[in-house]
């Protein structure tokens, strides 16, 4: 069993360095939202610093998602997604085994870019540390619960804004822990509340999440 | 119970003479329960201490709050039935309730609206409740767009169908988190009238109200659901055989 699992994650990692492209592209989408702001509401250090943790908690979501249509498009195209709907292993599982892998190239890039983008907006030490540590608890969770809304909009006109209309009120609590987290360190309470409801959220994705995502991926497959 | 199958009320065209049927009478009911609500809260319940007449807003904004989180719960139901036992007609049923449950959602944010100008001075603000109502109008909305967005009916009732569960089981924990949210982040003090000792009077208006948008949306999910059996069978004899349609 662990062995179909990694092989998913080997396969979908090797696909994704072959198109190196499209995991810069969800960066770089982070990286311009996160600037345009600044530019949108002026300057002022102590301003951004109060709208910081907001921020780039939106503008992580919104890259999480918009990557999110890539998760099975391709399987789909070619047939592959039908094999592994048929295949004797748990579908539930090889999902997972998916989902682990755009995290590792959508969600942990992002995690790992989130402080250096905080530093543009005059955060405090401490508060990039919970940035980036909210960021790791709560993007599992992104991912996991993106990809029922991309196993549910499979193959549909119009995919994209349907998977954002679709997910993006399931993020809610995901966006109000995170940023509450980073908000709450940087005037200087404790984030350990913030942070353990994220963590939470995390584990109930992924208890819940990939057997909801392989009941869809069979709706959609059928 | 007594004898009948009362399954056989699970086939359209066994539904659709029955739900005609049904139709009138809820229509009758939700029109008596309307009238003496809207009796009491506009003659019998006492001008309020603090807020004046303009409270009276409540007995509409509550109701249409109250029906429209209970419409989203029949709805994730009926398309759970129908994603389990594989029915069609409970997969229409969930269709048709979506429409009634978005829009008693968008009565509810736009009376609190109505309500919230006199009271806070403000049309919009970013209480947990209201809050939290805006994030279910989104939740229908996305499921009323993924049905539309999937072109093959059987496909669409599953797959809206899963959306629902999700969000069923999603709509505890976003409320929890809005609350907390609102709570933390409070700054003027705004406070909901808190008044659980609320008059007799007042609770009474407010559940006959309660029950008379509960019988409008069983009338209006009805006239809905047999449009929708009617467009989903049109092929099949039965319909072309209905007197409405061979005219």
């Amino acid at each position: 069993m662990s062995g179909a699992l990694a092989a998913v994650v080997r396969r979908d990692i090797l696909l994704a360095l072959r198109r190196r492209s499209d995991v810069a592209t969800t960066l770089f989408f982070f990286v311009i939202v996160a600037s345009l702001f600044p530019l949108g509401v002026g300057p002022e250090p102590a301003m951004l610093r109060t709208l910081a943790p907001g921020v780039l908690w939106v503008a992580a979501l919104l890259a999480c998602m918009l990557s999110l249509t890539r998760l099975f498009a391709a399987d789909y195209a070619d047939g592959t997604l039908e094999q592994m709907v048929l295949a004797p292993q748990s579908l539930t599982l090889l999902v997972l085994g998916k989902v682990f892998a755009h995290w590792l190239v959508a969600g942990l890039p992002v995690v790992l870019l989130a402080p250096v983008l905080g530093l543009q907006y005059a955060m405090p030490n401490e508060a990039l540390l919970v940035l980036a540590l909210s960021l790791l608890l709560g993007t599992p969770a992104l991912s996991l619960v993106g990809a029922i809304g991309a196993a549910l909009t499979l193959g549909v006109r119009g995919s994209g804004l349907l998977v954002a209309l679709l997910v993006l009120p399931l993020y809610v609590p995901v966006l109000i822990f995170g940023a509450g987290a980073v908000a709450a360190s940087q005037s200087g309470l404790s984030a350990e509340a913030y942070l353990s409801l994220l963590g939470a959220c995390s584990l109930l994705a992924l208890a819940l999440a990939p057997w909801a995502t392989a009941v869809a991926l069979r709706i959609a497959v059928e | 119970m007594l004898g009948i199958n009362w399954f056989k009320y699970s086939s359209p065209p066994m539904f659709y003479p029955l739900a005609g049927r049904m139709i009138p009478w809820f229509y009758t009911l939700a029109a008596m329960f309307a009238v003496a609500g809207l009796y009491i809260s506009f003659a019998v319940a006492p001008t309020d201490f603090q807020q004046g007449e303009a409270y009276r807003i409540i007995f509409v904004h509550v109701p249409a709050a109250w029906m429209s989180m209970f419409i989203y719960l029949v709805m994730a139901a009926w398309a759970g039935f129908g994603l389990a036992l594989n029915a069609r007609l409970s997969a229409m049923m969930a269709q048709a309730l979506a429409p009634t449950g978005a829009l008693f959602t968008l009565l509810a944010l736009i009376t609190g609206s109505l309500w919230g100008k006199p009271m806070w001075g403000a049309w919009w603000v970013w209480d947990a409740r209201l809050t939290s109502e805006l994030i279910l109008l989104f939740l229908y909305i996305g499921f009323i767009a993924l049905q539309a967005a999937i072109d093959d009916p059987r496909r669409a009732d599953r797959a809206g169908a899963l959306l629902a569960l999700v969000g069923a089981v999603n709509v505890p924990i976003i409320y929890f988190s809005v609350r907390w949210w609102n709570t933390l982040h409070q700054g003027a003090s705004i406070s909901m009238t808190s008044a659980p000792k609320m008059a007799v009077t007042m609770l009474t208006g407010m559940l006959l109200m309660a029950l008379a948008f509960w019988m409008y949306s069983i009338a209006v999910a009805l006239v809905r659901v047999r449009c929708i059996i009617l467009e989903r069978e049109r092929r099949s004899d039965w319909v072309k055989e209905l007197p409405e349609v061979r005219r």
